[in-house]
């Protein structure tokens, strides 16, 4: 299974072993990480499971949706270019050692 | 203040789980017993109504925290627990089988019931209501045992949860007929400008809309819903009944223990309930606000923040809830955003295109913004939950015109604003 590196609000870094067609939100949720809201539960409806994605895999990601460009707009944290919404990257085994970490809020 | 006595939750829905949550965080690291009627670790129930409803997806696809969080938030989960009552001289809760749980500080979070339709046959089997994830399943098995047979589902309730299901079973191939007291849909929380959008809507999608429908009876044949008949004098022959007529804060328990109760178990904007000791969350709350008034929000939103009150509550902080409510629906294609509150407005202006529909409506009194509802402009919906947030206004006539940039109004003074929360 892929592992996702996740970095807590507070630097601290949790690995984890997410599904292939999984969201990293979903992996994040399960796992109880602080970082994320996901108040919506996936629907890019409320921008809180902003993350930032470590830059060199930015580009082996899938560019985001025109809604999720919306959201990255308005997202409560500062928006970076490597902002994205972690409800929206499905987990796939390219990404495995993908890194990613969470802003100090989201709502 | 840091308490290590128990801390138990009652209820373990979207703001019990939050409450636990919180907790941990705030540093609070004493025993915390969450306790949960349903068999299942706290789920997210708005897609009971949406896609999982149409999927019938596994259980696991709708839960809230995993496994791995609740041992590493080191909560002690008792599920299928039914709490009965709540002693507080003795600081304690009593368990449906008897059992005394003493604690330190309780948090009630559990949730609303819906609502029943006081008429005959409203009991019969084929009659659903939605609450819970079995719900769910029983709602989506009789759509499709309607949809298999070619008889019609009656949804009783033209607002968010009838409206959803009726999307729903449209997917799923049945015939609908949403049966509405009132003469346009949502009435209570839209203007009439998104009702009828949404009218046009459901009626494109073949659903047939009844206004002004009063419920007089629902009639049985062989044991099983068969119709449902009105006060107007009509006859809609079905296959199931979903009833979507509201929902009732589940505040029996906190009313039988004496806390001050109304609409609602009453808290203020920290989530603190009239017992120190206790504090509430979620929608079984009814918060009073500084000018007295008392609102009572239904939202995932609502559950999260006020749970991170009760939270920082019980252990002696003050973390109000103050952030403009928002929800969302979906149906169909149409993703609807609701943000603020509309009560008491005098004025709608609307932005974008009706007819496609993709717009916001813009709630203003005396001028000044209150609330947005946007279909499928989540831009407009995002930018004005921004400025709602920031206490910043457009005029309605910068509201209405599309050219107008609404977040060139957060420019300026808005850094000392900005970081606050």
């Amino acid at each position: 299974m892929p592992t996702i590196h996740y970095i807590e609000p507070d630097g601290r870094e949790v690995t984890l072993e997410v599904a292939p067609g999984q969201s990293l939100m979903r992996g994040a949720m399960d796992a109880g990480l602080e970082g994320l809201e996901a108040q919506c539960g996936g629907n890019c409806a409320c921008a809180t499971c902003h993350c930032y994605v470590r830059s060199e895999w930015l580009d082996k990601l899938r560019p985001p949706s025109d809604d999720e460009q919306v959201m990255l707009g308005n997202v409560a944290a500062e928006r970076r270019p490597n902002s994205r919404l972690s409800c929206q990257l499905i987990v796939e085994d390219s990404l495995d050692g993908l890194t990613v970490q969470f802003p100090d809020r989201q709502s | 203040m840091d308490s290590q006595e128990p801390i138990i939750i009652v209820g373990a829905g979207q703001a019990g789980i939050q409450v636990a949550e919180s907790l941990r965080q705030e540093g609070f690291g004493g025993a915390l017993i969450l306790c949960g009627e349903e068999p299942h670790p706290p789920y997210q129930r708005p897609p009971l109504s949406k896609k999982w409803l149409i999927d019938a997806g596994a259980v696991g696809a709708l839960t809230l925290r995993g496994p791995a969080a609740i041992e590493r938030l080191k909560i002690s989960m008792r599920l299928d627990t039914r709490v009965r009552a709540i002693d507080r001289i003795a600081c304690a809760v009593e368990l449906a089988d008897g059992t005394r749980l003493p604690y330190g500080k309780l948090a009630i979070a559990t949730g609303s019931l819906p609502r029943t339709l006081p008429v005959p046959g409203a009991s019969l089997p084929g009659v659903l209501a939605l609450r819970g994830i079995a719900d769910s399943l029983a709602i989506g098995a009789a759509i499709r045992r309607c949809a298999a047979e070619g008889q019609s589902v009656v949804v009783v309730g033209g607002g968010f949860i009838g409206l959803e299901v009726a999307a729903s079973a449209r997917k799923l191939g049945a015939a609908v007929t949403v049966l509405e007291g009132l003469p346009r849909l949502m009435s209570r929380v839209t203007a009439p400008v998104v009702s009828e959008a949404f009218a046009r809507l459901h009626r494109g999608h073949g659903v047939q809309l009844v206004f002004g429908a009063q419920v007089s009876e629902i009639v049985g044949y062989e044991g099983r819903v068969a119709a449902v008949r009105t006060a107007q004098g009509q006859e809609y022959r079905c296959g199931c009944v979903v009833i979507g007529i509201g929902v009732a804060p589940d505040d029996l328990l906190a009313r039988s223990a004496g806390l001050l109760c109304e609409r609602g178990i009453v808290v203020d904007e920290c989530s603190r309930t009239s017992d120190p000791l206790i504090a509430a969350a979620g929608d079984c709350t009814a918060r009073r606000l500084g000018d007295g008034e008392l609102v009572r929000l239904e939202s995932v939103q609502n559950a999260i923040e006020q749970g991170k009150s009760a939270a920082a509550a019980l252990i002696g902080r003050a973390r109000p809830f103050t952030n403009t409510p928002w929800f969302w629906s979906d149906q169909y294609d149409i993703k609807l955003q609701m943000v603020g509150l509309s009560r008491g407005y005098d004025q709608v202006v609307t932005r974008g295109d009706l007819a496609k529909p993709a717009f916001s409506a813009f709630y203003f009194r005396a001028g000044r913004l209150l609330a947005v509802d946007s279909l499928n402009r989540i831009s407009d919906h995002m930018q004005s939950k921004r400025l709602l947030d920031h206490g910043i206004s457009p005029t309605p006539a910068q509201a209405a015109d599309p050219q107008f940039e609404l977040p060139s109004l957060l420019q300026g003074p808005r850094e000392t604003a900005a970081d606050e929360a």
